[in-house]
């Protein structure tokens, strides 16, 4: 490739159709060289207008349009409405439904960071990782199949509860995928963590300080790997959390410091997965008999809410930090207000820091380290572009391998 | 997170009726518990008048250094529209965060509201959002421009309206075109 010497910025649009981003967001760089000078996101690409759809339907049909706004979050969305208008309603949750809530949260938690770990190997040309973390995700969808019925759109939330237990017999085999994560996670941790080339290329890259992070409004991992303590599970509790034993996830719990950078995103995400692996376990045994929803007449619930005058907001951990559902009814048959909140909507600023002073063929990896989430961010659409140079979706990648294959020689 | 001493809801409540008097109203502390420990957690509720919306989101930033924006949301009430601003603080130490929801009415003749960008930086997404979703206009906002709907959208059209400014014009039912 002939290069040009020139002493002018450029700018480089990135997306919004884009291997590296695996969703629709449009980055428009301004790149000095290799380095980026300045870096602004656009959003909107795939604004499906959910919120106004979720307006002319009923609470219990919007819970299956909420499950549609994103296919890893299938779980926290319609979950976190579902909060919002127990608040509302003042719907107590019979207690074993509770646990029973965070099970699922937590099996969506491991999926959803086996799948991102597979992304940010892949990412940096490691495919062979990809392979391996998506192989252990299988078992988390195994699993979620064997709970819910279903591997992706689980149908298991209801208001009041949830729609499936888990029985005595069902437990052999959780406690045998649990044990198969276990089994794995040292394989896990040591590619992720020692592996020299991991190290090389997440070391010091894509860096947010705490100040940073605190001050955009971060969520999540990506604000937790900043040294942020911040997790709505611990914060303020929802479903069973109160009464499980567990702490915050911060990098320096493993190695003392805090950078900021993506190798503690990556610490935060395993530590997770390993967090997650031990909740299930505490709630299997923890877990009291009794009812699993409080109205398991669905015509019933629905002519209680019907009549309903009122506003509540559902906050959920979800993997990538917290979801935030508003909803106000006024008495009729649809909500009057909803407004969803996805953990991506707050840690796209933060993309800003992070990859201003980077390199290029940095982009796909600071990106991915933040696990983003455009179906979830984004509710209505139209795609807008102008007139400027492009790079190849399958050049970006390939500078990325390269810059791989530099480091190791 | 913060070692300062954290104020309970009822006093968080009485700080805010202190400070900002009759502007202050529909106050409304909800107390729920979760789990078999019972822990429970709060969410306040406040209507707050917009002559003083922006001294109030400085007085809750006040309490903790730490307070975390969530985001806005907002809907067409007829003569005005409502935003309603969802916070959280003491986020850091278990079971103490608790949720803070300002609720603000802007008249529909003039639905202007002062920034929150300069105190919460992460605040721009969501103000940006709010302006073009209810055609509401955010004073100072540092980046006046669409996020998420494109820019060949009508400009005077609003998703979330339920006026004549709604997208109602725009919706094509085709069950019903079918049926003609």
């Amino acid at each position: 490739m002939k290069q040009q010497i020139t002493k002018t910025t450029y700018q480089l649009p990135i997306g919004p159709i884009h291997p590296a981003l695996k969703e629709p967001v449009m980055f428009e760089f301004e790149i000095e060289g290799e380095r980026i000078i300045d870096v602004n996101v656009a959003l909107g690409h795939v604004h499906r207008g959910i919120e106004w759809a979720g307006m002319q339907r009923n609470p219990i049909q919007i819970l299956y349009l909420a499950e549609r706004i994103c296919g890893i979050c299938s779980y926290c969305h319609p979950m976190s409405f579902a909060l919002a208008v127990e608040r509302a309603a003042g719907i107590e949750v019979p207690e074993r439904a509770q646990y029973l809530r965070v099970i699922q949260g937590e099996l969506e938690r491991i999926c959803s960071h086996m799948l991102w770990a597979g992304v940010a190997a892949h990412e940096i040309g490691f495919d062979s990782v990809l392979f391996l973390t998506w192989q252990m995700r299988e078992k988390g969808l195994d699993l979620t199949e064997y709970l819910t019925g279903n591997r992706v759109t689980k149908g298991i939330t209801m208001i009041g509860g949830v729609r499936r237990d888990i029985t005595n017999d069902m437990h052999p085999k959780i406690k045998e995928a649990l044990q198969y994560f276990k089994d794995n996670f040292e394989k896990l941790r040591h590619i992720f963590l020692d592996d020299k080339t991991f190290k090389m290329r997440s070391q010091n890259c894509g860096v947010l300080t705490k100040e940073d992070a605190l001050k955009l409004c971060a969520v999540g991992p990506t604000t937790r790997a900043s040294g942020v303590k911040k997790d709505v599970r611990l914060d303020q509790g929802y479903f069973a959390y109160g009464d499980l034993d567990f702490d915050y996830v911060t990098p320096d719990v493993l190695t003392g410091e805090v950078h900021g950078d993506v190798y503690d995103r990556i610490i935060v995400r395993l530590l997770e997965v390993k967090q997650s692996i031990d909740l299930i376990e505490q709630c299997l045994n923890l877990m009291p008999s009794g009812e699993i929803i409080s109205e398991p007449k669905i015509p019933k619930l629905l002519a209680i809410l019907k009549k309903l005058n009122g506003e509540g907001i559902g906050r959920m951990e979800a993997p990538r930090g917290e979801v935030i559902h508003y909803v106000k009814f006024t008495g009729q048959d649809s909500p009057y207000s909803w407004k969803v909140r996805a953990p991506t909507y707050s840690n796209v600023l933060p993309w800003i820091p992070m990859l201003k002073g980077g390199q290029i063929a940095d982009i796909p990896i600071v990106a991915a380290s933040t696990d983003p989430c455009m179906s979830c961010t984004n509710r209505v659409a139209v795609v807008h572009n102008d007139k400027r140079y492009e790079l190849d979706k399958e050049e970006l990648h390939r500078m990325s391998i390269e810059k791989t294959r530099r480091l190791m020689t | 997170m913060t070692t300062e001493k954290h104020l309970s809801s009822e006093e968080i409540v009485k700080s805010f009726e202190n400070e900002f008097k009759n502007n202050i109203t529909d106050i409304r502390v909800e107390k729920r518990t979760q789990g078999v420990k019972k822990t429970e957690f709060m969410h306040i509720w406040m209507r707050v008048g917009n002559n003083v919306f922006k001294e109030a989101v400085r007085h809750l930033a006040k309490l903790d250094p730490y307070t975390h924006f969530a985001v806005s949301s907002g809907y067409d009430a007829g003569n005005t529209i409502d935003l309603v601003y969802h916070f959280s603080i003491y986020h850091g130490t278990r079971h103490k965060e608790i949720s803070v929801n300002f609720t603000v009415s802007l008249p529909k003749s003039n639905p202007i509201i002062e920034t929150i960008t300069d105190i919460f930086p992460g605040a721009i997404i969501s103000e940006q959002e709010k302006q073009e979703m209810l055609g509401v206009k955010i004073r100072g906002i540092p980046k006046d421009t669409r996020v998420f709907i494109s820019d060949d959208f009508p400009k005077d059209m609003y998703p979330w309206r339920r006026d004549e400014t709604g997208p109602q014009k725009m919706i094509r039912n085709l069950h019903k075109e079918a049926e003609q």
